[in-house]
């Protein structure tokens, strides 16, 4: 690797800006899931229709699956290296350390907590539905997978959906901070349009966030 | 201590460490005679005075001009650096913004950066490697150049004046959740980019002086802008933006090429 390569890759201002780019990324993906979620809202063949052709694009489903593991993987390990490093940093710690209201922020003081929040429910929701349970239906003569019996099913349970919401209130708070903050980290600052565009990181985080978890309300409430 | 205004008691816990090497711990004090006038300072020489008197050893704190122009005097207060006050450095601080008998825990700049050496005392010299690595300009000798040679927008001017402010007390770095010295390094790196006199070498100031701090074992900034709520000179997070755009463009635009040699 050429030395201007390494060094960004291994300075400070470098590694976060990987981070930024890949959480950048990673709520672009965010808004795709949720306006597919959407369907669930119309019905069981709308949905099952939508994931059906999702699935269908084949290998390039594989590449999309790829960039965004390869991008959740970066974003995790340099977040984890990075708060590590930043505690270490510290040393002997405050006996008393008080925000003065005009930085720090409940949501950028829990970056990291949140963060591990959403690793965890990113686990389990592959693994409750990617790889949950199977069914099969038949839409318009077409054989598919009846993904949304999976997802309407898991919903039935209210500690399922109150996880869920839990986990979509991580998200809504990781994003409230890191959406904005990924400008500044660019470089990106403005007297007119970094107060803008921290509004809209925080209506981006309440759209994505509250998009999902009312759909998981609304197939709660509506049932099997 | 017979002025009538003098009529304050404060409850102080306060951080004694003999040495670096020495365990610390806090000790609590009752200072009387305490005038709503007096600077934060001020308050301490009293109570310096009362440990001599008794044969005790004063806290070492460091302090210079008193004016708020040296940045010597560094002091956690209540959990915030100098205080917490806007604008204001620790010199600058009047115990009128305190009540009589008022507790107040007062604490030294932690850092790994920074090591302590006595009491409320830390070696800030981490900022000064900082510096070395590239926060100066190779100036030409020789006759004064004509005022009027290098033309700077009154605007700019006073944005790199505004950078130029940061009087290196490391309050960013104490206040910062991550302990990150970004907001003294984007102070730095600013005030010269800003200006014509500071661009010509400003891709490898970036990139050395990001380096140097990150050897420094400074953290990372995580955009929290705690740092820009205690900054006495009240320098702002834009001046990091521009420590990023300036490392970025340099990573991706700046190449030292090697020329000549004996021929290798
Ligand atoms: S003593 Fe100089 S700034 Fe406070």
């Amino acid at each position: 690797m050429s030395s201007a390569v390494s060094r960004y890759f291994t300075s400070s201002i470098g590694r976060k800006q990987l981070i930024a780019l890949t959480g950048l990324g990673l709520c672009g993906f965010l808004v795709a899931h949720l306006l597919g979620n959407f369907t669930l809202f119309i019905g069981s063949d709308a949905f099952n229709i939508y994931a059906h052709k999702l699935m269908s694009l084949g290998p390039l489903v594989y590449i999309a699956e790829a960039g965004l593991a390869a991008m959740f993987a970066l974003h995790l390990g340099l977040a984890i290296k990075m708060t590590i490093e930043n505690k270490t940093a510290r040393g002997q710690k405050y006996y008393m350390k008080t925000r003065t209201g005009r930085g720090e922020t409940l949501m950028s003081a829990t970056m990291p907590y949140t963060g591990l929040i959403l690793f965890v429910f990113l686990i389990l929701h592959i693994l409750q539905f990617k790889f949950g349970p199977v069914y099969n239906t038949e839409v318009d003569g077409v054989f598919m997978r009846d993904l949304y019996r999976t997802v309407v099913e898991y919903f039935q349970s209210p500690l399922n959906t109150a996880w869920y919401v839990i986990a979509m209130a991580a998200a809504a708070m990781h994003t409230a901070h890191g959406f904005q903050s990924a400008f500044q980290t660019f470089g990106f600052n403005h007297g007119t349009w970094t107060p803008k565009l921290k509004i809209l990181g925080i209506a981006y985080a309440v759209f994505v966030a509250g998009g999902f978890a009312a759909v998981s309300i609304f197939l709660h409430v509506k049932g099997a | 201590m017979s002025d009538a205004t003098a009529n304050m008691t404060i409850y102080l816990k306060v951080w004694r460490q003999a040495s670096a090497a020495a365990e610390g711990k806090f000790v609590d004090y009752k200072v009387d005679h305490v005038s709503p006038d007096m600077s934060f300072l001020e308050m301490f020489d009293v109570l310096n005075d009362q440990l001599v008197k008794k044969g005790e050893a004063p806290i070492a704190f460091d302090h210079d001009c008193r004016e708020g122009i040296c940045g010597m005097c560094s002091m956690m207060i209540n959990g915030k650096a100098h205080g917490g006050e806007k604008g204001t450095t620790t010199c600058q601080l009047h115990m009128r913004k305190f009540k009589s008998g008022d507790a107040i825990v007062v604490e030294p700049w932690r850092a790994k950066a920074f090591p302590l050496v006595k009491d409320l005392v830390v070696d800030r010299s981490a900022f000064d490697k900082i510096i070395q690595a590239g926060g100066y300009t190779t100036a030409q000798t020789g006759n004064a150049p004509d005022a009027n040679a290098n033309l700077i927008p009154k605007t700019v001017a006073d944005e790199a004046m505004d950078a130029a402010a940061c009087i290196g007390c490391g309050a960013c770095v104490a206040s910062c959740p991550n302990g990150s010295a970004m907001l003294f390094m984007g102070a730095k790196i600013s005030q010269l980019a800003l200006l014509p006199q500071g661009q010509p070498e400003a891709p490898r100031r970036a990139l050395n002086m990001v380096k140097s701090h990150d050897e420094l074992l400074f953290g990372n900034c995580t955009n929290h802008a705690e740092c820009e709520a205690t900054c006495p000179k009240e320098i702002g997070l834009e001046h990091i933006a521009r420590m990023n755009r300036e490392y970025t463009k340099a990573t991706f635009t700046y190449h030292e090429k090697v020329r000549g040699g004996d021929g290798a």
